[in-house]
């Protein structure tokens, strides 16, 4: 899809909500939304998205919205999907409806992720949207599984004697591309068309599909929010957050980048990062470009490109 | 034209799904509810029914589903007990506050710990003050017929509220009953079409379902509900004077037993109110005013009726199959003495808990209960009012 051509499209999340200045969530879920054909239901699992878009008696959707609680979107829109199958079966109805359920990397990788998996293993046609922005934001910063090493949050804080988050990040693409669902991606607001691209693939498959979108968050990153787009083009180019796909179990890198930068370009502007860059913490920069650099060539191996 | 069947409650339940032919069900098995959902799958395997199975992964995943489905438009049923309705509990509060018409037969077991997979009600009085209609059975009969009337009841513009029907673990569920079914039409027409008002499958008018509602709505929508609940005794007794019509059997939103000229009386729900008419029925024969309520309608509380009916008795019992670990007794309990003291009714009132676990109660108990209820009125004091039947010491 041309950019030119999406942009012409209807807005399907208008203006009016009250996502913060430079957050990632909205950007993504416009341009999702922006390939998807049909009249849709959305499900937003509790979280950014959800409490800024909805507050009663406000929508910014543009389409049936429905939010359940904050671990269970997979399932309620499971149940939506499947109310759409009974009812056409039946020759009740005969529209063509989407159903995308969103969540943020806490409703998503943690809370929510027994109600994705069964949502993906059950086979119903949906897209699941996770924007990934690296801790639980809406509350006030607190890790996730998704939360990248020594990410310094209120729930894992850089301390006296301990530098932020002990974990490396869940690989939650990984895992999604073990329920052999049709079509697992994982993309970036920086390529708005690539992500386009991918979230038709995902409405268009004949199933459940799962799309991981790096999100940024002024607010929880400790950035500037005019960046963050910028910010995400650097998590590819230093290969911390590659872009691929999985169609059909085929692996496919869509970015590489032309020269890979050092993790310390993705760590420096960000202040969640800040205590990386004292004396003491330089081996643990050390270790985690050594496992950026692992997790790249696993990548790279998978989609052939080694 | 009605049918003789030889069933267990569990067959009974999921023949009534059947005949209720639901769009969407989505649930997880769990015993005592097993062989419910295990038969009902096979009515959709053998495309008896229209309805989508959703194989949901855990029951919180069962009401979400649920929830999901019935807010889509569709007619959405699941089915539970014991831990899976306490794995359910942050969705029964979206589901009713959704106004979402949803029925749910509830097999009612013990809660752990420890665990235990038989008979009490402390799943179903845990999820009590959850915003759900509340239908106790006292055989499977009852079950069935409940589980017929709660569609209709649930989805009534008045109410717009999810219903529990409740069936005792293995006492109902597993035993096998003589009992009468409808025929297939008869519920079709019964239950009728279900058409919501607004629903996610609309394309032309498309909604927003659970918004972020904050201090300057929640409380008025909450009273909206309260309203509807309100509204349920009515519709409930509305809807069994139609039902009585096609099923020639008669419910109100309470049984009386021997009660009217009854001067001591139990409290009871569930399948031990059976056990209780043969005490009631051994004492009359004794030639004492022995007598039982048996509660259906369990939520909202018919307080005023209960209260009513209560009023002339000289000491009454309440048993409680749940222990609420308050020292004040059990949730019926709680709820009798309210609605007494608010006639400023001159009965006393005791409680006794029972059959924890699944602990068996026996006639002989209950006319124990008795016992101890005519020695209340001889000596007009009340000496233990909270009781624990049939527990070793």
């Amino acid at each position: 899809m041309k950019l030119k051509e999406a942009a012409k499209k209807e807005e399907r999340l208008t203006g009016g909500h009250r996502l913060c200045s430079g957050c990632g969530a909205g950007t993504v879920a416009r341009l999702v939304m922006r390939a998807s054909d049909n009249p849709a239901v959305v499900g937003c699992a509790t979280g950014c998205l959800e409490v800024s878009t909805t507050i009663y008696p406000y929508t910014a959707w543009e389409d049936s919205f429905i939010h359940n609680a904050f671990e269970n979107v997979g399932a309620t829109i499971s149940g939506v999907e499947s109310a759409y199958r009974s009812l056409k079966k039946q020759g009740k109805m005969d529209e063509d409806f989407d159903f995308i359920a969103i969540g943020g990397d806490g409703g998503t990788y943690d809370i929510g992720f027994q109600s994705l998996s069964g949502a993906m293993e059950r086979g119903h046609d949906m897209v699941y949207l996770c924007y990934d922005n690296g801790a639980y934001m809406n509350t006030g910063i607190q890790r996730s599984s998704a939360t990248p090493k020594g990410a310094n949050t209120t729930t894992s804080p850089a301390g006296e004697v301990i530098p932020g988050k002990q974990q490396y990040r869940k690989e939650l693409t990984d895992i999604m591309a073990a329920h052999n669902i049709p079509y697992v991606a994982q993309a970036s607001p920086f390529k708005p068309q690539d992500l386009m691209k991918k979230a038709k693939k995902a409405f268009e498959v004949d199933g459940p599909a799962f799309i991981n979108v790096l999100a940024p968050c002024p607010r929880g990153w400790r950035s500037k929010a005019e960046e963050g787009i910028e910010l995400t083009k650097i998590a590819a180019d230093t290969c911390f957050w590659p872009l691929y796909e999985i169609e059909d179990g085929e692996w496919k890198l869509n970015y590489k980048p032309k020269n890979k930068k050092s993790i310390t370009e993705w760590l420096e502007p960000q202040g969640r990062f800040k205590h990386l860059f004292q004396e003491e913490n330089e081996a643990l920069v050390e270790e985690i470009q050594e496992h950026v650099d692992q997790r790249w060539n696993t990548i790279l191996n998978r989609c052939g490109e080694l | 034209m009605s049918n003789q069947v030889a069933l267990t409650g569990n067959e009974v339940m999921a023949q009534a799904m059947r005949q209720i032919n639901p769009d969407v069900v989505a649930a997880y098995p769990i015993t005592p509810q097993t062989a419910m959902v295990q038969v009902f799958s096979q009515f959709v395997a053998d495309g008896n029914v229209d309805t989508e199975y959703v194989t949901v992964e855990s029951e919180h995943s069962a009401m979400s589903a649920t929830v999901g489905a019935s807010a889509a438009g569709s007619r959405a049923m699941t089915a539970t007990a014991a831990n899976g309705l306490a794995l359910m509990w942050e969705i029964l509060y979206i589901a009713s506050g959704t106004r979402l018409p949803i029925v749910m037969p509830v097999v009612n077991r013990a809660l752990s710990g420890p665990i235990n997979i038989h008979c009490d009600h402390s799943d179903a009085m845990g999820a009590r003050d959850a915003g759900w209609i509340q239908f106790f059975a006292e055989n499977a009969q009852e079950a069935y017929d409940n589980a017929i009337q709660a569609v209709r009841i649930s989805e009534h513009e008045d109410v717009r509220l999810p219903s529990m029907v409740n069936l005792d673990g293995f006492i109902i569920s597993h035993a096998v009953e003589n009992l009468e079914i409808l025929a297939d039409d008869e519920v079709e027409e019964f239950v009728g079409e279900y058409h919501a008002d607004n629903y996610l499958l609309n394309s032309e008018s498309p909604i927003a379902v659970g918004p972020l509602d904050l201090q300057d709505f929640y409380f008025e929508h909450k009273m909206q509900q309260s309203v509807a609940v309100e509204n349920v005794k009515d519709v409930v007794l509305k809807v069994a004077e139609e039902y009585k019509g096609i099923s020639g059997r008669e419910y109100g939103l309470f049984e009386e037993y021997k009660l009217d000229d009854a001067e001591i009386a139990v409290v009871a729900l569930g399948s031990t109110t059976g056990t209780a008419k043969a005490a009631v029925d051994n004492l009359r024969e004794q030639g004492v005013k022995a007598g039982l309520l048996k509660i259906r309608l369990y939520r909202p509380f018919p307080a005023q009726e209960i209260a009513d009916a209560l009023k002339d008795l000289k000491a009454v019992a309440i048993l409680d199959r749940a222990e609420t670990f308050s020292t004040t007794g059990g949730p019926v309990f709680a709820d009798v003495k309210a609605a007494l003291y608010d006639i400023k009714a001159d009965v006393e009132a005791t409680n006794y808990i029972y059959g924890l676990g699944g602990r068996d109660i026996k006639v002989g108990e209950i006319e124990s209960v008795f016992t101890d209820l005519q020695q209340v009125v001889e000596t007009g004091n009340v000496e233990q009012t909270i009781n624990y039947l049939g527990v070793r010491e």
